[in-house]
């Protein structure tokens, strides 16, 4: 695990992007396939499942440390990390290390069965082995949040460069529903054509943000839109007259919506269709919010399906008779896609996301402005003559979401982030006025710059009222504009509303705090479509 | 009455008549070193020991001072004041106030370890001890200074062997003149930030040795920095000044360092865990070497650093600054 630990530090040590991929190339010259493959696996968000429980391993830490837990969580909460916090901690080293990668992980995933004690004495062992980098690795390798600041592409850069294969393939040979212990590195990286495996998804191709106006694209009859879904984004795969549903998180999601499984014996096989899967009743969609009931559930419910069926709204077509046609203009696929939808109307359950009529850029900017009656978020902007690309590529596909609606609250309560805002006052609670009250609303943690948080964060320090652990009340003083992208009713929050994506637009430093919204305003907004 | 008292001025000593490091106007003031949130504007007459003397004058320009020497005795109505040496830069002092057999002891800033530089700390016995805590938390563990330096000067090298220049930095007073005595000279050639050589100059006119050092000034071409080491304050890292220094690597000499999060959102590519303050095993021994039971805690992560002293027997309270809080964010990258 030296080369791992080294590796991190490496990587660790430099935001230039080629610097880390030369660190990885490097990486992988001097590891075993072994190693290699779980690199990849690691990298590629394919950790293998948690065996000890973070609260146990705190206990565990403060105990060899010799400190108290509490003193352990002050310091965690300072650190914003919980295994840098521990590798900070721990006595010094005792013994020597010299296992590999491969080792370590199976020593952590042997912990499994254990008993807890047993489990404990373990942990304690490699980490008297363990220097300060290996202690964080090993550490970071048993919480499972392995975040190196290398995003898979660029790991696939590195592995391209390394292996001499194209990185259009290796993305292609990384997705779908490989894992370390079923593959090895030649047959993950140099085997067969990916394809043999009929579960294999195509990598999404991901839109941009249009962040100028669309006239900067050019001619509008150079470009198709479609309203912008709020619902997952799905690749739905039928082969072999089985299918295959995978989330953009290139995860199999095929079992949390069986509404879709009739789709198996209904479209012909090689279809490969790229959409949204979105909740949808009475001919129209479903706020995200019902759709979110049933996200994460292990079992689905009859009553799931009765008060949250999902559709496949569908917008592209990548494989259609077995043939990848990714690199067909948008025109040809949607032509073919088109036709699919009206040959094969399946109950409803498989709909074409419509193609949005509009002659210049004026028009279609006032479609978008209807968006939000539409359920939708906004428009897709997509290019007429474009293949099918893969992962996030500027060019092509825009999104063109409506503008956020907003509010100003004020702040109540702050808290410290983590990772790179560790020892920064970063998550806060907003407050509106209820009368004299002020109601809390919602959390937001995004939109300042970090020069905004330090100056937020001497102000917390120097206006905090009462501590509850690591939460602050502070003065209610402090007015900030809040953005979100849509307004629920919800029983959950005490305020009875809930926000879609809310953020910190900007600092009203303009404003006192009586001046900021009430919560009359908000359910104003609740009546208002969208 | 206490012999010190924790005022909105700073902390007074009501029998003497005198504050040490008022951060408000004052007529007396002893101050124990020539940080600015140490030293500030405005007080009518300045105390401080002589190595300390030529800095403060420099920042604060024409102000009524007197010096001590460390370990000089002054008595003033009846209360017997003495500085000793901090070791957290040239000239800081820890403060020791006796009164009728009760003795105080301020710390200031301080570090055990010698740097070569400052002062090497004296351990005072007193029954009360007013400590700071800017790393008052046991995830705080220096690394002797040979190794850290050995790690700046084989970054540096490998920067020069890349035809890269190296940009590092550290607080203008202090850490800036201990990695200048650090670095091997024989690498290359030594540039500072003008902030930091005023400072250097200062300090040499007082007759200590720093290696030779080159002003960054706008008429140096470009390609003069190249496998250079180049000084400079924190502030300087982010501004316009930076930006010339191509193709480059940063480095950041703090304590800070020691948390990931502090290093990247600074965006250095390097972090170097060098502090000027005690770590939380150092407070540790300076605590248990001053034989005190009474502990006034201050500066730094005072609420948790003082629950911990009181679990281990001390009769320990919080001293809140105007100041209050985690220095670290608010000072980022600068440890005063």
């Amino acid at each position: 695990m030296k080369d791992f630990a080294q590796l991190f530090t490496r990587l660790d040590q430099t935001n230039k992007t080629n610097a880390k991929v030369d660190a990885l190339v490097d990486y992988f010259a001097q590891v075993d396939d072994a190693d290699r493959l779980w690199t990849i696996a690691l990298m590629a968000h394919r950790r293998p499942r948690r065996t000890v429980n973070t609260t146990l391993l705190r206990a565990w830490a403060a105990e060899y440390s010799g400190m108290p837990l509490w003193l352990f969580e002050e310091s965690y909460h300072v650190v914003g990390d919980l295994a840098e916090t521990i590798a900070l901690m721990l006595p010094p080293q005792q013994g020597e290390n010299g296992e590999s990668l491969t080792y370590w992980v199976s020593y952590i995933r042997d912990l499994q069965h254990l008993e807890d004690s047993e489990k404990q004495q373990r942990i304690t062992q490699a980490w008297s082995r363990l220097n300060h980098a290996e202690r964080f690795v090993f550490n970071k390798l048993i919480t499972g949040n392995l975040r190196v600041g290398l995003s898979q592409k660029l790991m696939i850069r590195a592995l391209a460069a390394f292996s001499g294969v194209e990185e259009n393939s290796l993305t292609h040979r990384l997705m779908g529903n490989w894992a370390p212990d079923d593959t090895t590195f030649q047959d993950l990286v140099f085997g067969d054509n990916p394809l043999d495996d009929i579960s294999k998804p195509y990598p999404f191709y991901l839109a941009y943000q249009l962040e100028a106006t669309p006239d900067t694209l050019g001619e509008a009859s150079e470009w198709q839109a479609e309203y912008k879904w709020d619902g997952i984004r799905g690749q739905l795969i039928v082969r072999q007259d089985t299918l295959f549903l995978w989330s953009r998180g290139e995860e199999l999601v095929t079992d949390k919506f069986p509404e879709l499984a009739p789709l198996a014996k209904l479209l012909p096989n090689g279809t490969v269709i790229d959409g949204e899967i979105l909740s949808f009743a009475n001919d129209q969609p479903l706020p995200f919010s019902v759709l979110q009931t049933r996200i994460g559930r292990k079992n689905i419910t009859k009553k799931h399906l009765e008060t949250s069926p999902v559709v496949l709204m569908a917008y592209d077509l990548l494989e259609w008779q077995g043939q990848d046609i990714r690199q067909q203009s948008l025109e040809v696929r949607r032509r073919l896609l088109q036709n699919l939808v009206a040959q094969y109307p399946a109950n409803g359950i498989l709909r074409l996301s419509a193609a949005l009529q509009f002659a210049t850029w004026e028009a279609l900017a006032d479609l978008r402005a209807q968006a939000r009656e539409r359920f939708s978020e906004g428009v897709m902007l997509k290019r007429v003559n474009s293949p099918y690309r893969s992962g996030r590529k500027r060019g092509d596909w825009w999104k063109w979401k409506v503008d956020a609606l907003t509010v100003d609250a004020v702040l109540l309560y702050a808290q410290r982030g983590h990772g790179r805002r560790a020892n920064l006052y970063t998550d806060f609670t907003f407050a509106v006025w209820n009368g004299t009250e002020l109601v809390p609303f919602t959390k937001a943690y995004s939109g300042l710059t970090d020069a905004e948080f330090r100056a937020i964060t001497q102000w917390v320090n120097r206006n905090t009222i009462e501590r509850f652990g690591p939460v602050r009340s502070v003065k209610p003083e402090l007015v900030f504009e809040i953005a979100f992208e849509g307004i629920q009713y919800s029983n959950r929050h005490k305020s009875g509303i809930a926000l879609r994506f809310p953020r910190m637009n900007r600092w009203r430093k303009d404003k006192p705090a009586h001046e900021a919204n009430t919560l009359a305003d908000l359910q104003a907004l609740l009546a208002a479509p969208g | 009455m206490n012999l010190l008292e924790f005022t909105n001025n700073g902390i007074y000593c009501p029998q003497a008549d005198v504050y040490i490091d008022p951060w408000r106007p004052v007529a007396r003031a002893l101050i124990t070193h020539g940080h600015s949130d140490h030293a500030r504007w405005g007080h009518q007459h300045y105390l401080c020991t002589e190595s300390a003397a030529p800095v403060i004058r420099y920042r604060l320009g024409d102000i009524r001072l007197e010096t001590v020497a460390y370990g000089e005795k002054r008595v003033i109505n009846g209360v017997e004041i003495s500085f000793h040496p901090a070791g957290h830069v040239v000239g800081s002092a820890q403060i020791r106030l006796a009164y009728k057999g009760e003795v105080w002891v301020v710390s200031g800033d301080y570090k055990l370890s010698d740097d070569g530089l400052a002062e090497a700390f004296e351990p005072l016995r007193c029954h009360t001890f007013i400590t700071e805590c800017t790393f008052g938390l046991p995830v705080y563990r220096w690394q002797p200074q040979h190794a850290v330096f050995q790690d700046i000067n084989n970054w540096w090298r490998a920067n020069q062997a890349n035809g890269k220049v190296s940009l590092l930095s550290g607080y203008a007073l202090g850490k800036a003149q201990r990695i200048l005595r650090h670095l091997e000279h024989s690498i290359g050639k030594i540039y500072t930030h003008g902030a930091i050589e005023n400072v250097n100059e200062v300090l040499r006119n007082q007759g200590i040795a720093l290696p030779d050092t080159i002003r960054v000034t706008p008429e140096i071409p470009k390609k003069d920095f190249v496998g250079s080491i180049i000084i400079a304050p924190p502030a300087a890292l982010d501004g316009t000044w930076a930006r010339k220094f191509q193709p480059v690597s940063t480095g950041i000499a703090s304590g800070w360092m020691s948390l990931r999060g502090a290093r990247r959102r600074r965006a250095a590519d390097r972090g170097f865990v060098l502090s000027d303050h005690a770590d939380w095993a150092e407070l540790h021994t300076a605590i248990q070497d001053t034989g005190a039971e009474r502990i006034f805690v201050t500066h730094g992560y005072t609420g948790i650093f003082k629950k911990w002293l009181q679990e281990q027997g001390y009769d320990a309270h919080e001293v809140s600054t105007e100041y209050e809080g985690e220095l670290g964010e608010v000072n980022e990258g600068k440890e005063s």
